[in-house]
């Protein structure tokens, strides 16, 4: 019988020929990911129950990057932890400061491949389906039990697809894709199931735009977001063939048909990320705070948009803007394309890989009254800091026009003939 | 086990984990710190207004958003004996188990329970009991979620495997 390639993953790790939507499977794990928030609670877990050697050191994967430089006393004694637990057993695969980023941009670089059975102690592990991986979240208690046995148990999910067609306007962009759909469908819209994206406007996207889509997946209540595997994930990745993929008559819970050419720059409004509008329709809101980063758009492609939009203009002098490249490798990247340069000389900070305001954690924190606009994935009241600030969730150019004209912009005015 | 009682607290819908456990206090380990800041986002104090094993009844996706356990630590530490909700979100549902916290799927506790009012819970059997003596139909967990539920959360039935392995 036909299978999507969620199944067909948890089926090759659990050792089966064939599961389906809604059995329970023990799958051995790929890769485990823990960062410097989560994993000390795994390591707390590890001490109680008096073992703590991972059952495969190469397949664990830790990255500070959530408070990095370290912030507080208490932040050092965290990663500090991490550090100690990696020498100890000697892990080859430990991202300190200067050798990190984001956790999922560094996890797409270095360590993913199609197939593979990813879990990390972190929401957002689902970016990395864009791989044709099956990756998703889990708690520190969960990662502790994988550290010690190399397997987890699943609910294998329904899958609910969404089949992009058209293409694109310029200015508008993979963030507005995935916004889009999820206002639409809600934020539990695609709960416990596997969200597979498929169809020409998919292909057309490049890998970055990929992760931008499916690290979203779990706004709308995700357990992974997925793509199928095509030439420009073998390329990405490294690999030659990547056989596991949905088969054509494969069952799917739902068909959400998306069509790209109706889709405007779009705003996820406070506090849910399900409220959204086209940013020509949201209304006038001036942004204290713009903040482009995230493991939602941190990577080169949103830094290009950005910096053609900001290049030999200013900064509106009632904003701050905030640019975080997501790892080193690509901080390298637009310090050689010159966006670095644009940024600097537009007005705004451009800090060092690391997850920043977007969790409200060590810096760019938000006042009472204050509004960011952002490129990363949560709204929720209080995230960004005080629970009177406000958060808008926006695409990398519709930010980079908001820094210029200090309020929410429609970016499309500023693109004419860039990218072309 | 089955034996969570406690007065109801009502709460909506998408109740997500910044509310539940705002991210500022992330660095925190000790699950005694963390429940101080318990639903901060929500109600002022919930840590020391909620008696120990009263209930949370919400409505869908309950726990939406970060794969933090800080959110069910928190809830526990305060106090909290079960989370009763119309859905959970995935993460925060694993998690909530793992910690040995019951996240509850009831269809229809969130309409018919009134704030305030005491309930009971019975797993195994799958019921919310009422003092009108109403019972509530809950969703039944597999076999393996019990045993870890009964057991405490998954660290101590971790233990229990380890100490098992060992024997042999």
């Amino acid at each position: 019988m036909a299978m999507t390639i969620s199944e067909k993953i948890l089926a090759r790790a659990s050792g089966k020929d064939r599961v389906e939507a809604g059995d329970y499977a023990v799958g051995k794990i790929d890769l485990a990911m823990i960062h410097d928030l989560t994993g000390p609670l795994t390591l707390n877990v590890l001490k109680e129950v008096g073992y703590d050697k991972p059952w495969d050191p190469d397949r664990v994967v830790i990255i500070l990057d959530h408070q990095v430089p370290a912030n507080s006393t208490v932040t050092a004694a965290l990663h500090k932890r991490l550090r100690d637990y990696a020498r100890k057993y000697g892990l080859k695969n430990y991202h300190d400061l200067g050798r990190q980023g984001v956790c999922h941009q560094i996890l797409a670089e270095s360590y993913v491949k199609p197939g593979m059975l990813v879990v990390g102690a972190d929401s957002h592990t689902c970016s990395l389906g864009a791989l044709s991986a099956f990756a998703t979240g889990i708690g520190s208690t969960e990662m502790a039990a994988v550290f010690l046995t190399g397997e987890l148990w699943f609910r294998v999910p329904e899958t609910v697809k969404f089949d992009l067609k058209g293409k694109l306007e310029r200015g508008v962009s993979a963030k507005d894709i995935i916004l889009n759909i999820i206002g639409r469908v809600g934020v539990d819209g695609a709960l416990y199931c596997a969200a597979e994206f498929a169809g020409e406007g998919v292909e057309q996207l490049s890998v970055d735009g990929r992760l931008t889509v499916c690290n979203m997946a779990i706004e709308m209540g995700g357990k992974t977001g997925i793509i199928n595997p095509d030439r420009k994930t073998l390329e990405y990745t490294g690999v030659k063939t990547a056989p596991l993929r949905s088969d054509p008559d494969a069952e799917y819970l739902k068909v959400v048909e998306v069509d790209l050419d109706e889709i405007e720059p779009q705003v996820a409004m406070p506090h849910s990320v399900d409220n959204v509008k086209s940013v020509s329709e949201a209304g006038e809101v001036r942004a204290d705070q713009v903040f482009i980063g995230s493991c939602t758009n941190g990577r080169l492609e949103d830094l290009e948009a950005a910096a053609g939009i900001l290049k030999g203009k200013k900064v509106n002098l009632n904003t701050r803007l905030i640019v975080i490249p997501a790892s080193q490798k690509i901080y390298l990247e637009a310090e050689r394309g010159g966006y670095i340069r644009t940024f600097v000389e537009a007005g705004g900070v451009v800090c060092n890989p690391n997850c920043g305001p977007c969790l409200g954690g060590h810096m760019g924190i938000l006042a009472d009254g204050e509004t960011c606009v952002s490129t990363s994935n949560r709204n929720f009241m209080g995230r960004m800091g005080s629970t009177a600030s406000r958060v808008y969730l926006v695409s990398p150019e519709t930010a980079a026009a908001t820094a210029v004209e200090g309020r929410l912009t429609d970016p499309r005015k500023y693109v004419r003939g860039y990218r072309t | 086990m089955s034996g969570y009682k406690g007065k109801v607290w009502l709460f909506g819908n998408n109740i997500d984990t910044d509310v539940i456990f705002p991210g500022k206090y992330l660095v925190l380990t000790d699950p005694n710190e963390m429940a101080k800041y318990a639903l901060e986002g929500l109600v002022q104090g919930f840590s020391s207004k909620i008696a120990k094993g009263d209930i949370i009844v919400a409505g869908k996706n309950f726990g939406c958003g970060s794969s933090r356990e800080h959110a069910p630590l928190a809830l526990k530490y305060a106090g909290v004996g079960a989370v009763v909700a119309r859905s959970f979100s995935r993460i925060f549902f694993r998690n909530a188990i793992n910690i040995g916290l019951p996240a509850v799927i009831s269809k229809y506790a969130r309409d018919v329970l009134k704030e305030g009012e005491m309930i009971s819970i019975d797993l195994e059997r799958g019921y919310i009991q009422r003092r009108n003596g109403e019972r509530l139909p809950v969703e039944g967990y597999p076999q393996f979620l019990l045993e870890i539920l009964k057991d405490g959360g998954l660290l101590q039935n971790l233990k229990k495997r380890v100490k098992k392995e060992k024997r042999r």
